[in-house]
């Protein structure tokens, strides 16, 4: 529990994915002009990593180890997270129509972003087993959804702001996102 | 220039495309290994080695694929390569496979190798598709190491790892550290933005419109087109 406990810790704030490791910064930088559209994509991150964690953690150890093919993980791993978002918006489609529609935006804007395939790797490098697997990935969307919310939440103020023309646009996020990494730092001497 | 000559490929990605500082294309890796020049050096050329192949290949099966499983198609290719690629960074140039790390077979999803095979090996020349992707390879070398560059001498006082600054500097960490990446590559666009400035009023479409259907184009082209139409007309622009 303990040992869960500090992997969930580290993941989600010490080494937040986007702010620290540089995962997933597409959307972060994409989708974070609204706070609700950007919590939108945070519960769709957490829906698929953590499930994609699961099925990959599965197939690394019980397909891949046994066959001793593990050096295929990285094209097995993209293949099985694409194939994955494809199934999940096929399934919320069908079963949970509501949730489809709060997260069905965002679900295909997912399989490229890294921090999906970032987690899978992460897990297998670290020797996580598939319990710690699924605790490390749920945690790292989690700091994933922090970070983007946070972002979305500056981003709405500084629309008001009067700011030097050659700032605009992507300099003015880029800065605000280089001051809430040095905020996060803060966590560094958590665990 | 001609179009799809050679020589126009390599002026394309280097200068009039250039991946990083005008498509906002391939962030993570971008931000992330950039800590040295060499590092930078490094993640570019494997990164514009992959590229090419790449390229190639799709050009080369671009009639044999078919269209509504070319995505997964694209992406076996490519993950092909990266996996070449590490392995054999692996065997041979160790300390650069020890410093890239995680980052090497994350180039699977770096939008820029996905977005050239769409945007420009599945319509074209296998000759004219190679030098595309040395071009946009180079083109993202350049940027990387450019931005490596600036973080090593800040931050540590050195250029490719031989110690240039005076012992008076004391080196600023920061900017080897993760919120150094963010601030060094805002001041490089916003010394960019500031020269356009002058010239035409791109810099609003430019760069706003550019980093947000960076996001778009390279999620849409992996998903096949399936999302919403909205979105196609943003990948055409930036494609093109």
């Amino acid at each position: 529990m303990r040992e869960l406990l500090i992997i969930a810790i580290g993941a989600a704030m010490v080494n937040n994915v986007v702010l620290s490791q540089f995962l997933g910064l597409c959307p972060f930088l994409g989708v974070s002009k609204k706070i609700d559209t950007a919590a939108g994509m945070g519960a769709a991150v957490i829906f698929v990593i953590t499930i994609s964690s699961l099925c990959t953690g599965l197939i690394y150890q019980f397909v891949l180890t046994p066959l001793n093919m593990t050096y295929l993980k990285t094209i097995a791993f993209i293949l099985v997270i694409a194939a994955l978002v494809q199934l999940v918006e096929m399934v919320l489609k069908k079963s949970m129509p509501a949730l489809y529609r709060s997260l069905g935006v965002y679900l295909p804007l997912i399989t490229t972003n890294c921090a999906v395939l970032g987690v899978a790797l992460t897990n297998v490098q670290n020797g996580y087993n598939i319990l710690q697997g699924v605790v490390c990935g749920f945690s790292t969307a989690l700091g994933f959804t922090i970070s983007i919310i946070l972002m979305a939440g500056l981003r709405e103020k500084i629309e008001y702001n009067d700011i030097p023309e050659a700032f605009q646009g992507m300099p003015i996020v880029l800065l605000t996102a280089g001051l809430m990494s040095i905020a996060f730092f803060g966590f560094s001497g958590l665990v | 220039m001609k179009p799809n000559t050679p020589l126009e490929r390599l002026y394309n990605g280097i200068i009039k495309e250039n991946p990083t500082f005008v498509l906002i294309l391939g962030m993570c890796p971008t931000l992330a290994v950039t800590t040295s020049a060499m590092n930078g050096l490094g993640m570019g050329l494997t990164t514009m080695v992959i590229l090419a192949m790449s390229n190639m290949m799709i050009s080369l099966l671009r009639k044999v694929i078919p269209d509504g499983v070319r995505m997964p198609a694209y992406i076996v290719v490519v993950a092909s390569f990266v996996t070449i690629v590490e392995l054999l960074l692996e065997g041979f140039i160790p300390s650069l496979y020890d410093a890239l790390g995680i980052y090497i077979p994350l180039i699977v999803v770096n939008c820029i190798i996905l977005g050239r095979a769409e945007a420009y090996a599945s319509k074209n020349k296998v000759v004219a598709s190679i030098f595309d992707g040395i071009g946009m390879g180079l083109g993202f070398t350049i940027a990387l190491t450019l931005i490596g560059l600036f973080r090593e001498i800040l931050g540590a006082g050195q250029i490719f790892g031989f110690t240039v600054m005076p012992e008076a500097y004391e080196p600023i960490t920061i900017f080897i550290l993760a919120p150094g990446a963010f601030f060094v590559l805002a001041m490089l666009i916003a010394f960019q933005n500031k020269f356009k400035i002058g010239s035409a009023r791109v810099k609003e479409d430019g760069t706003t419109a550019c980093s947000k259907s960076s996001c778009m184009n390279c999620a849409n082209t992996l998903c096949a087109g399936k999302t919403a139409a909205g979105l196609q007309d943003e990948k055409g622009g930036s494609a093109k």
